[in-house]
């Protein structure tokens, strides 16, 4: 081997093992982070944990009952205002998508879906928190869903493409109209990747912080109103995080275990969702 | 787990849809005409004028009232897009009328005075930005890179998960995981090296408190890079296995073919991947808010505190003392959101360009 290919051998697996090397660091940082919020979170899971609400702070012991509440009905229903509108733009994108509109729309949701949350939150205050006067958790949820809309519009319309055309053929041939193909055929052979997008999406939402600030403001004790201030997992980690106190720290971290738990039960969730149905074609 | 690859960079695979007419007479009408298909003469079914198929449609009223429904909903994103914007403009209105053009390029922020000027939030949120980027595409295209090429096939689904797990973990886990472990790791070990080697430029200068520009980029890049490094694996993936071959072919190594061949070729996508990134980092909120420092200052050291403009919204937007300061948050959310907007339509149309197969115009860039 002269020395000219030699040296162009030696560069290739250098330069292999550099781009292998760059790969596990990126792993790296995923299980250093992971470490961490086991090895500093674990310890404080308790019974007190899940069921106590904060006491005032200075003192040891407590809990946080209403973030994980307030995470569950703010999320809750800011799916219930996000998924039909996602899912719908979705179906549409797919089955009438090919016009001007459809550009536009494919588009909108792109570039909504790369805009800072926080700004979404700013279009949540002036809409609700405003005109009602106060902080409201369901300025928050909608916040979340303005979040949402776009992803889901995405993906339900990457599922629907997936769904052969020889289906639709076969439906219509049997004399069904468009808008019952559509749903009983088109949508019910992609339910399980739209339903993979959905929780992908809702995972998203869970632990966005941002949009929370200045709408659902965030509680000390425990509520159920909606239009009322209330907690969230995302903010009390927050608040936690920024205090003095050893205690609020060590809460911190098991509140960021939990809401790290609940994101990856939903996104593994999705992803054994998706193998079982589009295993083969992907 | 916001990308699987499809789902966040949301590349449609087959791009066109067909319209209702196409829909009916393109696919049922030309279906038996390939002759390659259909060796036996199949007759060909009766010419079906388009305008009765038209007819049909038109009174199925569920089709009708399906697409009608659809196209409420999907008027949604622009609408809110549209309404977004025009509030924006609207709440930032006296701020804008009052400080003018140059409220971009003035530092003094005083709510109390009433004068306020966004340079160094403008400042800190592109230095942390790229400060993010710099650490941040080495490691995505290491990763989209060893994924596509190099990997044992038994080790790409599991790093190409790991790597996506990092774009699971909410801002705030970052924010938290910032101050409480990487802040004292980079106080202990990283900043004393950096300060005793390189401690007499501009950029390392100053006392370190931990709270800096250096930690909030340091973040931003790990949040990143799951981002960047998923769409360029689409990218890398998108190349045509006659590039790395012909390469081969050649006489290259293997590196050489992937630097010269597919590299090259996905050019386009790579950039478009990379600035989406940088979407990102610029209007990431929590995570950086709680580890840049928050300072109303502009120093060209990383290792002093800095503020961007998400977290001075994030910070100050409630708390706003006067119409003003408010107007003036506005208009920060305003310049934010501009940005934000124009960066992610250029990466898009990067993407869509390699990802629809028509990578011809890459190499132009």
């Amino acid at each position: 081997m002269s020395g000219r290919s030699l040296r162009r051998h030696v560069t290739s697996g250098l330069m292999t093992g550099l781009v292998a090397v760059l790969s596990f660091t990126a792993v790296l940082a995923l299980v250093l982070i992971l470490g961490d919020l086991i090895a500093k979170g674990a310890s404080s899971l308790n019974w007190d944990f899940f069921t106590k609400n904060p006491v005032p702070a200075g003192q040891s012991g407590g809990g946080v009952a209403n973030a994980i509440v307030g995470t569950g009905i703010i999320v809750g229903l800011a799916a219930l205002i996000g998924l039909p509108i996602g899912i719908g733009t979705g179906l549409y994108l797919a089955e009438y998508g090919s016009g001007r509109l459809g550009w536009i729309v494919r588009f909108v949701a792109d570039v909504l879906n790369g805009t800072p949350s926080i700004v979404i939150g700013i279009f949540a205050w002036t809409w609700l928190v405003r005109p009602m006067g106060g902080y409201s958790a369901l300025a928050g949820s909608v916040a979340l869903a303005a979040l949402m809309i776009p992803m889901i519009a995405r993906t339900t319309e990457e599922m629907v493409r997936l769904v052969p055309h020889s289906l639709r053929e076969a439906a219509l041939a049997l004399g069904y109209p468009r808008w019952r193909t559509s749903l009983r055929v088109v949508a019910r052979t992609a339910l399980a990747g739209i339903v993979t997008g959905c929780l992908v999406g809702v995972a998203r939402i869970a632990g966005e912080t941002a949009p929370l600030l200045f709408t659902a403001l965030g509680n000390l004790n425990f509520s159920t109103s909606v239009t009322q201030p209330m907690q969230t997992l995302p903010h009390q980690i927050y608040e936690y995080a920024s205090g003095p106190f050893e205690e609020w720290h060590r809460l911190a971290w098991a509140s960021a275990l939990v809401l790290m738990s609940l994101v990856l039960l939903l996104g593994v969730t999705a992803r054994w969702a998706i193998r079982q149905r589009h295993g083969a074609a992907r | 787990m916001r990308l699987r690859g499809g789902f966040f960079c949301a590349m449609p695979r087959c791009y066109r849809s067909v319209t209702d007419a196409e829909y009916v007479s393109d696919r049922m009408t030309t279906l038996p005409i390939h002759p390659a298909t259909t060796p036996h003469a199949v007759p060909a079914p009766a010419p079906t004028p388009q305008s009765e198929w038209r007819t049909l449609r038109g009174t199925n009223v569920g089709d009708r009232l399906y697409r009608a429904t659809l196209t409420a909903l999907a008027l949604v994103l622009p609408l809110l897009l549209v309404t977004l914007l025009a509030e924006l403009v609207v709440g930032a209105w006296p701020a804008i009328k009052r400080f003018g053009l140059p409220f971009v390029w003035t530092s003094v922020w005083d709510p109390v005075a009433g004068v306020f000027g966004a340079a160094p939030m403008i400042f800190g949120t592109l230095a942390s930005s790229l400060l993010a980027l710099l650490i941040a595409v080495p490691l995505a295209l290491g990763v989209a890179i060893y994924l596509t090429e190099f990997s044992p096939k038994w080790l790409r689904q599991p790093i190409a998960f790991l790597v996506e797990l990092l774009a699971a973990i909410p801002s705030v886990v970052y924010g938290l995981w910032g101050i409480f472990v990487l802040i004292p790791f980079l106080r202990s070990y990283v900043v004393p090296p950096l300060r005793a080697t390189l401690g007499w430029t501009p950029l390392f200068g100053g006392v370190f408190y931990g709270n800096s520009l250096l930690a909030g980029g340091i973040i931003l890049a790990i949040m990143i890079v799951p981002y960047i490094a998923a769409v360029s694996r689409e990218v890398l993936l998108a190349v045509p296995a006659s590039q790395r071959e012909a390469a081969l072919g050649m006489g290259a190594t293997r590196w050489e073919a992937v630097w010269t061949a597919v590299v090259p070729y996905g050019r386009a996508g790579l950039i478009g991947a990379v600035i989406l990134g940088l979407g990102r980092a610029l209007g990431e909120t929590m995570a950086v808010t709680m580890v840049i420092g928050n300072r109303h200052d502009i120093s060209l050291s990383v290792l002093q505190p800095a503020y961007t403009m998400a977290a001075a919204i994030a910070n100050e937007f409630s708390e706003a003392v006067s119409d003003l300061h408010l107007a003036a948050m506005f208009e920060v959310g305003l310049v934010l959101f501009v940005v934000t907007v124009i960066v992610n339509a250029c990466a898009r149309l990067l993407i869509w360009r390699v990802a629809r197969g028509t990578a011809v115009g890459s190499r132009a860039l």
